[in-house]
């Protein structure tokens, strides 16, 4: 190579190049999207939690005109599906969650789908039902599966997924501890709550083969699960292609695909029609898997000195019904667990049940939110019991680069230790709490506002996250007449701007101007393959495949450049002289345009170092790739990359592998007054301090944490589905309320550190996650300084923060 | 229910369509007039994403009877550009500010954005904030689109002082 690619976009500011179609509302969703002749499929879902099938009565719904299919279990092959493969699409024999589906039709209108869906006589026989994983794992418990996915007999609810780590001594790390503190916490069910609901279109063609538009954000495990459904149903050797419409948001809840899609193609087969499927928000939130929630015991110790000497970490989770790929979020538990701060002695287990709640799928952050809440939280009680200051504490622990933590992660950059400084800069650590300090003695007692400090870290995946046997993405950059960067990446722009960063990554990487670059949509029949948008990978593994074709592209532009440039540059030499015959070119030996190492290929122009600013001494890069095409023998700049992340798939059973390529680190501080007459807690200042490893763009970047303190506030403070005997009491936003505009009306300032990573594209580390990480840890450890309450069950509501004050007044 | 006729205008251009009493104007714009950059986002008048101008006035598509807008003015996202590629000032800003992510918020936080810079030209953070609480999103947190309607707010200053 002549150069390594120069940041002249990579860095900057620019504006996302998705920005003005979406503004003018030019961008198609899945639910703007229609197809010749399409019909609307509706689900009927169950009206009970755990129920036996009796009979479904669907003649009536058949009869009603406009409907083209009604299709239970009855009347279609058995589709399976999901993690463990222990879902089906239609329910047959018995259901295990209020919103199994037990039938679905497709009619001519929306309106009419509906209509015949409530039309469908089911006939239950209740069954006793289990809604609290700890009892669900009591002997004698009502089994939510009778048998396993093959068939084979269950005896339990306990799930035979388990996790598990156990390093050091942990007997000797107690031994060595003189502060000990344990804490029980836990997090609630929460909604993703994508502004655009679920949805998808499937298609068979003549040849029956299917094409499906469907909101995800795995279009090629979706293509794998599709392609077994296909074969079930008698299809098989069939193909199904995924095409990724416009997303209204992700947030983890497009990493499994789900029953309404497999419905969507039973009835789109059975029709011989496009069949459209699209969520209401109350099928949203009522019958879309949520997030995960997690009970938490953590113990932890320090020496006199303040070092840690020991973790111990237990989590519960309740799975419901069914297993997506959610219930791996201890894999990612695991990475606080052993590796936010130096521990040397860890034990960490992680146990699933299975319930008749709804059942979960995975959400930004992967387990790593629920796990910090408890271990950040949990520290603060210990850095009260040692008499420390919490900051000191954690800067005393602190990781470095350098260290293998005890999982086996092998921490090659790492500014923790700058993130903490730059929340305790941001906030005045230590010189506003001596003057809040005063402020609290005034209303201690009485029931004025106070005001208190809290941090809280984390530690996250930021060089992918190996939890597949591939862990790879693959690009394509195709060039045309007219240097267009034509990219088909199988990676999907979700709102997080994936396509931006790839944009400017491109231009660096190529030398061409953004506007030259043309990202296609994803698409399982144009695109390579791709693992998925999660694990905050998108622009890690994007921009790294990137920078490998992109360097196939440059090396096949230089090799024809070295042969033909300096005729073409003669030639162009001449037609300037024969325009104006009274030009003198300046002295320049055209030798040197056959040396690559004097190329620099930048904004669309090929240039040769050292040489005079002459017009013809330009060669456009158009001009370069006609030159490679019309000609005998010619050729096309297609090129291909495929980037797998130099990381390892752990070793569950003992919770050891350095899964990530690189390692994201970051702190949040904030400052509350809590409301000692309401219980109402108010944001009055936040900071958050991240290493990114480097900023790729910085609006983007700015965007992505802004949006993830977002969630980490409504975690923190607000958000929580309610469900009782299986039933979700709250499926709409008057009663699931994520922030609004005004609730994050607080200052916020944020800082990123950047520390070069060597596996990093133009060495930044992944960012779609880490922001929501440490929020509400952060804010309960303000709380807690504020008002002396230790608040140990998500969401922090006055209520709840009532009540823990009425309790500690009475003691 | 019978289909009545309705006259209307929408973004300055006149429509003359039939609509039955129960239909939702979120409805007749995206499926009978096909303007699909009007969202829904709940059905319910929570999220905003619907957000459309009746007369000037910001309101929910999704709760309005269309029919209530006989011989009105309807502006949608659609009516907001003046070309092909250019973008209105408040548009604009949103695309520089960052104020857009995943896009399907955006619409409706324009329009509401483009009421109140109608109503009151120079508004301060909060009262920016209290007029978009009627619109949610997921995506950005706010700041970048509270930034986007405070420029807006600068550029529309500069083009009609």
């Amino acid at each position: 190579m002549a150069e390594q690619p120069r940041s002249r976009y990579i860095g900057s500011a620019a504006p996302r190049p998705d920005g003005p179609d979406k503004a003018a509302g030019r961008t198609r969703y899945i639910h703007d999207m229609s197809r010749p002749g399409m019909l609307y499929g509706k689900v009927k879902f169950s009206e009970h939690a755990h129920a036996r099938i009796v009979d479904i009565d669907t003649s009536a719904a058949e009869r009603l005109p406009g409907v083209r299919a009604v299709i239970t279990a009855r009347n279609t092959p058995e589709v399976r599906f999901g993690f463990l493969r222990d879902n089906m699409v239609l329910k047959g024999d018995k259901v295990r969650q209020f919103r199994d589906e037990v039938a679905a039709v497709a009619a001519t209108d929306p309106d009419i789908a509906a209509e015949a869906v409530e039309l469908i006589r089911v006939e239950y026989e209740p069954l006793p039902g289990v809604f609290d994983p700890v009892e669900a794992m009591a002997d004698g418990a009502p089994l939510v599966h009778d048998t396993d996915p093959r068939g084979r007999p269950l005896t339990s609810n306990r799930m035979e997924l388990s996790y598990s780590h156990n390093s050091g001594d942990l007997a000797a790390g107690r031994a060595a501890s003189a502060h000990v503190v344990q804490g029980d916490f836990s997090t609630p069910v929460i909604q993703q709550s994508c502004m655009g609901t679920a949805g998808c279109i499937a298609e068979f063609d003549g040849q029956q083969n299917l094409t499906i538009w469907a909101k995800t954000q795995i279009p090629f495990l979706a293509q794998r699960d599709f392609n077994q459904a296909l074969a079930a149903m008698g299809l098989r050797g069939k193909n199904a292609r995924v095409v990724v419409p416009a997303l209204g948001g992700g947030f983890g809840s497009g990493l499994d695909t789900h029953a309404y899609e497999y419905i969507a193609i039973l009835l789109a087969h059975r029709t011989g029609a496009a069949v459209k499927v699209v969520y209401s928000r109350e099928e949203e939130f009522a019958c879309l898997s949520p997030r995960q929630s997690a009970r938490t015991r953590v113990v932890q110790g320090c020496d006199a000195g303040g070092r840690l000497t020991f973790r111990e970490v237990e989590v519960l989770q309740d799975n419901g019904a069914y297993t997506s790929w959610g219930a791996t979020f201890p894999t990612v538990m695991l990475i606080p667990a052993t590796s936010l701060y130096r521990v040397p002695n860890i034990s960490f287990t992680a146990t699933l049940a299975y319930t008749n709640n709804t059942y979960c799928q995975a959400m930004r952050g992967y387990g790593n939110p629920e796990v910090t809440w408890a271990i950040e939280s949990n520290l603060d009680e210990l850095a009260e019991a040692a008499g420390m200051d919490p900051l000191e504490l954690r800067l005393r622990n602190v990781n470095e680069p350098g260290e293998t933590t005890p999982m086996g992660l092998k921490v090659t950059t790492c500014g923790l230790k700058e993130c903490l400084e730059g929340v305790g800069e941001g906030l005045g650590w230590g010189e506003q709490e001596k003057e809040t300090n005063n402020k609290k003695q005034i209303t201690k007692n009485g029931f004025g506002k106070s005001r208190g400090f809290g941090v809280a870290s984390l530690v996250h995946v930021g060089g992918s996250g190996r939890i597949y046997r591939s862990d790879a993405s693959g690009i394509i950059l195709k060039l045309d007449d007219f240097a267009n960067v034509n990219v088909s990446y199988g990676g999907v722009e979700m709102g997080q701007g994936l396509h931006s960063v790839l944009t400017l990554g491109l231009a660096d990487a190529l030398g061409v101007r953004p506007e030259q670059v043309h990202i296609n949509r994803s698409d399982t029949a144009t695109c390579p393959w791709d693992v998925g948008t999660h694990a905050s990978r998108g622009a890690f593994v994007a921009l790294n495949a990137a920078l490998m074709a992109a360097e196939k592209v440059r090396d096949r532009i230089f090799a024809f450049a070295r042969e033909n440039l300096p005729g073409m540059l003669a030639k162009q030499l001449r037609k300037a002289q024969k325009k104006d015959p009274d030009y003198r070119a300046p002295e320049f030996d055209l030798a040197a345009a056959a040396d690559p190492d004097r190329y620099r290929l930048q904004d669309g122009a090929l240039r040769l170092d050292g040489a005079p600013d002459e017009p013809w001494l330009t060669m456009e890069l158009g001009s370069l790739l006609r030159a490679m095409h019309f000609r005998q023998g010619g050729e096309m700049l297609t090129v291909e990359a495929f980037y797998d992340p130099p990381n390892e798939l752990p070793n569950w059973a003992v919770g050891r592998g350095n899964m990530s390529a690189t390692y994201a680190y970051g702190t949040q501080g904030v400052e509350v007054e809590v409301d000692q007459e309401t219980g109402e807690v108010k944001i009055l200042n936040l900071v958050a301090v991240h290493d990114v490893g480097k900023v790729l763009n910085q609006q983007t970047l700015e965007g992505q944490t802004y949006g993830a303190l977002a969630q980490g506030l409504g975690y923190a403070l607000h958000e929580e589905v309610l469900m009782e005997g299986g039933r979700i009491l709250n499926p709409s936003f008057r009663d699931y309320k994520i922030p609004t505009a005004v609730e994050m009306g607080f200052p916020i300032k944020l800082e990123f550190i950047e520390t070069d990573d060597p596996a990093g594209p133009f060495g930044a580390k992944g960012v779609g996650e880490p922001g929501l990480v440490p929020t509400a840890p952060a804010i309960a450890n303000a709380i807690y300084d504020a008002v002396g309450v230790r608040i140990r069950h998500l969401p922090i509501t006055p209520e709840k923060v009532l009540a823990a004050l009425d309790a500690k007044n009475e003691a | 229910m019978k289909r009545q006729e309705l006259e209307f205008s929408v973004n300055g251009a006149p429509v003359q369509t039939w609509a039955a009493p129960d239909q939702r104007l979120v409805d007749l714009l995206r499926d009978t007039l096909g303007l699909t950059g009007t969202k829904e986002g709940c059905g319910e008048g929570e999220c905003g994403a619907c957000t459309v101008l009746v007369d000037g006035l910001a309101v929910n598509a999704c709760l309005y009877p269309c029919l209530e807008v006989a011989g009105k003015e309807v502006t949608t996202v659609e009516g907001l550009a003046t070309g092909a590629g250019q973008l209105s000032v408040i548009q604009r800003a949103f695309v520089d500010q960052g104020g857009v992510q995943c896009g399907y918020c955006t619409p409706g936080m324009v329009l509401s954005a483009k009421a109140l810079l109608d109503e009151n030209p120079s508004p301060d953070e909060r009262q920016i904030r209290e007029a978009l609480v009627g619109n949610l999103c997921r995506c950005t947190g706010y700041t970048q689109i509270v930034a986007a309607v405070r420029a807006a707010a600068a550029d529309l200053e500069v083009d009609h002082g």
